[in-house]
């Protein structure tokens, strides 16, 4: 089967476009963090300047770290990066489009999730086994959460290609879906679990006994630590560019149309930018949860994305 | 247009039936009161866009009264009784959050199995959403019963009339004018007569709390 | 029509005059006053319907028919009496401490509007008016049952207030789905609602809407009732509110919202024919007698103990409806007139053997004869007579039931039966060491009233012993209407 170099095209472009601006998605979110907070921000490109500082620095590593500890940083960064290369964010027509079910996404998403666990317990000290704990505990929760908030958009648009359900929702005529009212908050919720945001893990926390995600790379350095940091950027991307993908799918470009990525790409830019602002905004609204009452806010969003299907089966829509 | 708004009666059920959701799992009671308030403008909206849809004009006049009473009066007389009786937070409701969640998942379902035949004998504009507005009522009967402040107790009954009212547009497209007018009032006696007893009660027993009030059992 | 603006008037009037008035010295008297009026009214009313056969007024608003009409007279008059014995009971409160200047005029005024909402329920022909006046009433009697302000009395209220809102609601979306039927046959608007209108058509009314509405409807007017499972608030609303209030809630309240219930149920089986609403009633109400009779012996407090026996009866009325047919219609019938008048005159002896003792403690008070033989007198016998011992009149009724009951639904009078044995047992064997014996009771400041109490127990053995022609025509009639 033959790719169409259009295809290619788009398939490259999405990749560069991920990895490019996945620190400056982070850069954006931080700033307006600050600005809503009332401090001075870093500059947009702070997280680039950090991940070429880590790489220039000399790689460490405990004595007992196995080999799935040195590997992890690359099995990390490669799931994130093949994840953003799937989800339909420049262009519905990508080469890798049959692989983009939304299961074989959150399946990438898990594996990713169990490697850093393993790693952050391979070295055996009390915080990588506490952050293993915790991300395993918020990551049960949120998978079903996701796949059922996944499962309504499928319900809609009788598939779970994500590329499918671009194309079905953004090229066809616009409708409100009260079923996606559900899902669109399940997932708000799922996605702030996940990227180990506020009120679920504050990134910006030093404080190692209410870490989750911190936790997991505290024994990482230089280039490990680089990877491991773009990675949760590109996590990042990802997960905003699955919300925009199901709930604003509009201007992203169809197959044999490479001109309209002209079009697409700035769409995505604007969203992302909105998006991001969205993100701050409700960082600095909410409070951090206690740890015990985190699996309480995720079977909310399990809650209300069962229901998103039910009410699917009874509005019809 | 016309197409969007009858799809928006279908996304103001779904609204009504989120807020019913939180409702059940906040805890703060001044944040209860904003989402009752947020309850009565989705029922406000809700009502407008079925009046405009069948050109029924008593719904204009039933939206401004629903407004009035449950968007103005209600949340002022609600803000201020907090206020005075200086309440701010529940104590652990009597069943956990995730347990609450999955007995709300059962009610919807059977709220929509319930409603389904019912609203295919409907003639309304918006029959489908029948279903969701039983379970908002089933819901605030659940939020209700699990509570165990006297606040949170009475906006959850108002919080079921709302959706009953929802209901009466969902199916009937209103009910008449004079059975509206006596509901409401009810409504707003009912909200009184507790707002009465709340400090009656926080005077005998120095906290709303109403496990205190359980000292007459079954002998 | 002058008959019913009256009736509907005077306790208003009463009401706002009370507001006003209820703490000063003439404030029982003014209560009196205006239930007296509400009876005259009520009586005249009565004579027009008998002459003229069945009223509508004010443009279909209300309507009388013979299945009303006994009731408003029964509500009526039990009011007056009721307001009768309130008057020295309220001022031995009084007395004792128990009642402020303000709680006596909410008391007042409350009393008053809740006979008018009562009344209003009973008359009306839109059953979403009906459903409006319920809930007035409802939260009337919330108030009334507060109004000593003791913690138990608040959590007697509040329980009330919470439990009968969520019955309330129910029957709220019952009667929407009521009107969701009516609109698709025959239109909107106000008229879909009335009671006569629907009764006409009741035959093509769609079944699916009405079984779920009816389902709706029972459970929430039957919270009301006081229907077993749905009857938690009942024993303590009577046992923490006023005496008075425990007459009115047991006999005047607990069938208006019967009442209710019956006018749902002509609809439902017209559009239904299968004889689901009347099943519906059967069960409920048998698993409310048998449940209240075995939960008699337990109690300790004699108000609740009356208050058990009051489900137990209104229990045995449902289960009468339920059945069904021109003998169990009239026997449920007579026995609500019956069990109206015999339990109100319970509880005025009760209220004053209550205040005579100091307690509501059965195990306290003792040898009522010895100290006032008119109050002993009166809790022997009214215990005799809710009982259903002949010659009163709760016997012919209960008679008539278990008849039918062994006619129609030959495995239901046996447990019946084995109900009103065990009841027996548990009321008499608390009622007579009370009655009976050395004395510890202490004598009134007051006298106490009799005769409300008299007049009830002696109507109840008149009616026991012989049911005047009209009277007995117009059970009959009503009988009929509710078919089945």
């Amino acid at each position: 089967m033959l790719v169409s170099p259009y295809a290619f095209l788009a398939q490259v472009v999405q990749f560069l476009v991920a990895l490019a601006a996945a620190p400056l998605l982070t850069g954006w979110i931080n700033q307006w963090r600050a600005w809503l907070q009332n401090k001075t921000a870093p500059s947009l490109l702070q997280p680039y300047y950090v991940l070429h500082k880590l790489f220039q620095k000399e790689a460490v590593a405990a004595e007992n770290a196995s080999p799935l500890f040195r590997a992890t940083p690359y099995v990390v960064f490669g799931c994130m990066a093949l994840a953003c290369g799937i989800v339909p964010a420049v262009s519905t027509d990508l080469p890798l489009a049959p692989a983009a079910d939304a299961i074989a996404l959150v399946g990438l998403f898990a594996l990713a999730r169990v490697f850093i666990s393993l790693a952050a317990m391979d070295v055996g000290t009390a915080f990588g086994t506490l952050g293993a704990r915790r991300e395993m505990l918020i990551g049960f929760l949120a998978e079903p959460a996701l796949l059922m908030a996944l499962f309504c958009a499928s319900l809609i648009t009788s598939s779970t290609s994500l590329s499918a359900i671009v194309n079905k929702m953004a090229h066809s005529q616009f409708q409100l879906y009260p079923s996606m009212a559900f899902a669109g908050v399940a997932f708000t919720i799922v996605s702030l679990a996940e990227n180990a945001r506020v009120p679920v893990d504050n990134p910006a926390t030093h404080l190692e006994l209410t870490m989750v995600h911190e936790a997991l790379v505290l024994e990482y350095s230089a280039r490990h630590l680089a990877l491991l940091e773009w990675a949760a950027s590109l996590k990042l991307f990802a997960y905003s560019c699955i919300g925009l993908a199901l709930f604003f799918p509009y201007g992203v470009a169809q197959a044999d149309a490479p001109l309209a990525m002209l079009i697409s790409l700035p769409a995505l830019g604007l969203k992302l930018a909105v998006g991001g602002f969205a993100l701050a905004l409700i960082e600095t609204v909410s409070a951090k949860l206690r740890i015990f009452r985190v699996p309480e806010f995720l079977a909310v969003a399990f809650v209300l994305a069962v229901i998103g299907l039910l009410v699917h089966g009874l509005l019809g829509a | 247009m016309i197409a969007l708004l009858t799809q928006a009666i279908n996304l103001f059920a779904a609204i009504l039936l989120i807020l019913a959701f939180a409702m059940i799992t906040q805890r703060r009671i001044l944040n209860l009161v904003h989402l009752f308030t947020a309850q009565g403008l989705t029922l406000v909206a809700a009502t407008l866009d079925v009046g405009y849809l069948t050109a029924q004009h008593s719904l204009y006049v039933s939206a401004a009264f629903a407004f009035a009473l449950k968007v103005v009066v209600l949340p002022t007389l609600l803000h201020r009784l907090t206020d005075r009786l200086q309440v701010r937070f529940d104590v652990e409701p009597l069943l956990n959050t995730p347990v609450t969640m999955l007995i709300g998942i059962l009610l919807v379902a059977f709220a929509f199995d319930l409603a389904s035949p019912i609203a295919a004998l409907s003639a309304s504009i918006a029959r489908a959403t029948l279903g969701i507005a039983l379970a908002s009522v089933l819901l605030s009967f659940l939020m209700m019963i699990t509570r165990a402040k006297a606040v949170p107790q009475v906006i959850g009954f108002l919080s079921m009339e709302n959706s009953l009212f929802f209901a009466a547009t969902a199916a009937t497209n209103g009910m008449p004018m004079l059975v509206e007018l006596g509901i409401a009032l009810d409504a707003l006696m009912a909200f009184l007569i507790g707002g009465v007893f709340m400090f009656q009660i926080r005077e005998q027993f120095d906290s709303l709390d109403i496990r205190h009030l359980e000292r007459l059992r079954e002998e | 029509m002058t008959a019913l603006t009256l009736l509907l008037a005077c306790p208003i009037v009463g009401a706002l005059l009370l507001a006003g008035l209820g703490h000063t010295r003439i404030g029982a008297e003014v209560n009196i006053a205006a239930s007296a009026a509400t009876t005259a009214c009520a009586l005249w009313l009565a004579a027009k319907v008998a002459a003229d056969g069945s009223l509508l007024a004010y443009g279909e608003l209300f309507y009388i028919d013979s299945l009303n009409m006994f009731l408003v007279t029964l509500t009526a008059f039990v009011g007056l009496t009721t307001s009768i014995f309130s008057r020295p009971y309220m001022r031995i409160e009084r007395d004792h401490g128990r009642m402020t200047p303000l709680t006596m005029r909410v008391y007042h005024a409350a009393y008053q509007l809740f006979l008018a909402m009562m009344l209003f329920a009973l008359t009306t022909n839109n059953l979403g008016a009906l459903w409006v006046a319920m809930e007035a009433a409802t939260l009337c009697t919330v108030l009334l049952v507060s109004v000593y302000r003791t913690a138990a009395a608040l959590e007697a209220a509040w329980k009330y207030f919470i439990l009968c809102g969520v019955g309330i609601a129910q029957a709220l979306f019952g009667t929407l789905l009521l009107y969701l039927a009516a609109d698709r046959l025959i239109g909107g608007g106000e008229g879909a609602l009335l009671w006569t209108h629907l009764e006409a058509v009741k035959t093509q009314l769609e079944p699916t809407i009405l079984s779920l509405a009816f389902v709706f409807l029972l459970i929430g007017y039957g919270t009301k009732t006081g229907l077993v499972p749905v009857h938690h608030w009942l024993p303590d609303a009577h046992a923490e509110g006023p005496t008075p209030i425990s007459a009115v809630l047991s006999g005047l309240l607990l069938n208006v919202a019967l009442y209710a219930i019956l006018r749902c149920k002509v609809l439902a089986d017209g559009a239904l024919g299968n004889g689901l609403p009347g099943r519906a009633m059967v069960v409920f109400g048998l698993v409310s007698v048998l449940l209240a009779a075995f939960l008699l012996h337990r109690q300790r407090d004699i108000k609740r103990l009356f208050a058990y026996s009051s489900i137990e009866h209104m229990g045995l009325i449902t289960f009468a409806f339920g059945l069904g047919g021109p003998i169990a219609n009239f026997g449920g019938l007579l026995h609500m007139t019956m069990h109206s008048l015999t339990k109100s005159a319970i509880f005025f002896a009760v209220g004053h053997a209550a205040q005579k003792a100091g307690t509501q403690v059965m195990d306290e008070i003792r040898g009522l004869l010895q100290i006032s033989p008119t109050v002993g007198w009166g809790l022997m016998l009214g215990s005799l007579a809710i009982l259903g011992m002949p010659p009163f009149g709760v016997f012919a009724s209960e008679f008539l039931i278990l008849t039918s009951a062994m006619r129609q639904l030959p495995w239901a009078a046996p447990l019946l039966l084995l109900a009103l044995a065990v009841a027996f047992a548990a009321v008499l064997a608390r009622v007579q060491p009370m009655v009976f014996g050395e004395t510890t009771v202490k004598r009134l400041p007051h006298p106490p009233a009799l005769i409300p109490v008299f007049t009830h127990l002696g109507l109840g053995l008149l009616l026991g012993l012989f049911i005047p022609p009209f009277l007995a025509n117009w059970y009959a009639r009503a009988a009929t209407l509710l078919g089945g």
